[in-house]
């Protein structure tokens, strides 16, 4: 089983795969530059409602007069999303985070993002790092056309940025290849081609920290492979990418290190091929195209 | 692939030494993710938003009837109906209009002002916690939200204006020069709506319970502030102890209510005006827009979290 601390890492690029291995920028003193610092980062959720006293007025009544106290009496449950987790990402870097669902992967990412606050330990960045989700909130009943220019100034463009990259977004997405969908609203859209123009939009803007969150998984076989490309190139511009995913072949294709969440622990980092064979033994073989997924008995 | 797994032992190495990490992120000079900027730097920010907060706002308000057969007509219709149905009740069912000249402009400029700063503060309420979405996708000073909701707020306040002016005309109020006073007496609702909107939006996200607390606060709010009927009558009666008419007079939602009626309407006169009504809207203004804003931004970072 691999065991690699992040500083032993932090030395040697030789150990890395070769075909997905370009050589790390460093400084003038030869040491890689670091975009994103994990440092012992926990993050906790707090849901309402929940617990004994689910929704009684007394019970209500109890968390608003005595907020820290009586969190866990007046139902509110805490969710330990990510525990202790510390990484190091360089520049040049591009990062795959695995684990089975609910492990804190996306979590994590938002967190790094500044998205989410934490509550114990620090994330350090370099430059503001941005969250490339298939989520990017647009709206259903606006066009296509206004939703690319909001998607846009959401994420910081200015109008004529906007206004020069608004045919390339709309042609990456491959909306109007069928007729003219640009100009009908969003809701009319199938949920593929919502997810199409929601990744062109968030593509087009160039990042210094790039946080893509299982994007690679929607559209077609065609569109993957245009979003994997652009993936790429977003890379040789931006400092580094991560990438959530439950798709292993891209992350093989697109990541040259990978993090292994399980429970919101880091279990495991290190070159992509060592993690993921590690991780598919751990779910249950490796997922082959075409092999059908074996019944397994139940631990 | 669903199945039932044990916790793994951890096998990740763990970082023996926190400091170091910290070391290595200052000397790279990295900065704390999600740490809340300056004050000057959160001005800086969100006036770089600018055009985000306009669009959004823009986009909000074109994309509220974009499923009705009548389309955006609904924002003249709306506002007209609601002063349809208040005149209904007020006017004649109660009988209010005896008292106050031109009632009909009179309760319907009420009702729009009122709605306009109504409508921004239950939106600021949900301005975080209605859009967690966005919140925990996109990175942006989140003062744009509220700013932007108000801003949406204000946009179809100007259609139900419009749908003003055609009421006055009818009604026989003339065209005078004090119109304009209308301009800058919207400016410093807009202000005081949107710095009450932060406030709202940081409570709101923090307690999403106000939400269900603030129509009945806003619906008390309404009938003390002299919507349908004239406080100057009330306050001439004399027989009320006096914090009560400096209360009803200060009242920011009658100041600017009132002060659209004296610049649109001929018949009310600056002697139904509180007293120094301009130093009270101004004064309002600034401490709602510029508190408003600094209480906002205290808790910036924390803006987000479930």
């Amino acid at each position: 089983m691999a065991e690699q601390t992040i500083f032993e890492q932090a030395s040697p690029v030789d150990d890395v795969p070769e075909d997905a291995a370009p050589v790390l920028p460093t400084t003038a003193d030869g040491e890689l530059i670091p975009t994103v610092v994990c440092d012992g980062v926990d993050i906790v959720y707090r849901v309402n409602g929940t617990g004994a006293g689910r929704g009684t007025a007394t019970a209500a009544l109890n968390r608003i007069l005595r907020r820290e106290k009586a969190e866990k009496a007046a139902g509110v449950r805490k969710v330990h999303a990510v525990k202790k987790v510390s990484f190091v990402a360089y520049k040049g870097e591009a990062i795959g985070l695995i684990g089975t669902n609910g492990s804190g992967k996306s979590t994590l990412l938002k967190a790094v993002a500044g998205l989410l606050p934490v509550e114990n330990g620090k994330i350090y960045t370099h430059g503001q790092p941005s969250l490339l989700g298939v989520n990017a909130a647009l709206m259903g009943d606006l066009t296509g056309e206004r939703n690319v220019f909001l998607g846009g100034l959401a994420m910081g463009m200015s109008r004529e940025e906007v206004k020069a990259r608004y045919q390339d977004i709309v042609d990456f997405s491959g909306i109007n290849e069928k007729g003219d969908f640009i100009t009908l609203p969003m809701r009319t859209y199938s949920s593929g081609m919502g997810a199409r123009l929601r990744f062109s939009i968030a593509a087009a803007k160039d990042h210094d920290v790039l946080l893509i969150d299982e994007a690679l998984a929607t559209g077609d076989r065609s569109f993957q492979r245009r979003s994997e490309e652009r993936i790429r190139e977003l890379r040789k511009s931006a400092g580094t990418v991560f990438l959530v995913s439950h798709n292993n072949k891209s992350i093989r294709d697109t990541c040259d290190r990978v993090l292994w969440l399980e429970r919101g622990e880091l279990r495991m980092d290190g070159p992509t091929e060592q993690v993921l064979e590690a991780y598919e033994a751990f779910t249950g073989g490796a997922d082959k195209p075409k092999a059908k997924a074996k019944p397994k008995p139940k631990a | 692939m669903s199945q039932v797994l044990h916790t793994p032992p951890s096998t990740a190495a763990p970082v023996d030494d926190d400091l170091d990490l910290a070391a290595l992120a200052a000397r790279h000079g990295l900065s704390v993710s999600g740490a809340r900027p300056s004050l000057p730097e959160y001005v800086r920010q969100l006036w770089a938003r600018r055009h985000f907060i306009t669009a959004f706002a823009t986009a909000k308000l074109t994309a509220q009837y974009s499923q009705a057969k009548l389309g955006q007509i609904w924002q003249v219709m709306t506002p007209l109906l609601n002063a349809a149905v208040y005149y209904f009740i007020f006017g004649v069912l109660l009988g209010t209009k005896r008292n106050v000249p031109d009632y009909i402009p009179f309760l319907v400029t009420g009702v729009f002002i009122w709605t306009f700063t109504q409508s921004s503060i239950m939106a600021g309420t949900r301005a975080i916690a209605g859009n967690l979405g966005l919140v925990r996708a996109l990175h942006f000073p989140r003062a744009a939200l509220p700013i932007s909701f108000a801003l949406q707020q204000l946009q179809q306040l100007l259609f139900s204006m419009a749908a003003l002016v055609v009421i006055l005309l009818c009604f026989g109020v003339p065209i005078s020069v004090s119109w304009v006073l209308a301009i800058p007496a919207l400016v410093l609702q807009f202000t005081f709506n949107a710095g009450v909107s932060m406030i709202m939006a940081r409570m709101g996200a923090k307690t999403p319970d106000i939400a269900q607390l603030m129509p009945f606060i806003l619906r008390t709010w309404m009938y003390v502030s002299g919507v349908m009927w004239s406080i100057d009558r009330l306050t001439a009666s004399d027989n009320l102890p006096h914090l009560l008419t400096i209360a009803l007079e200060t009242n920011p939602a009658a100041v600017y209510i009132d002060l659209m009626r004296y610049a649109l309407i001929d018949s009310f006169h600056s002697s139904q005006l509180p007293p120094h009504v301009w130093a009270a809207a101004i004064g309002w203004a600034l401490l709602a827009g510029v508190g408003g804003f600094i209480y906002f931004w205290k808790a910036e970072e924390t803006y987000g979290r479930g």
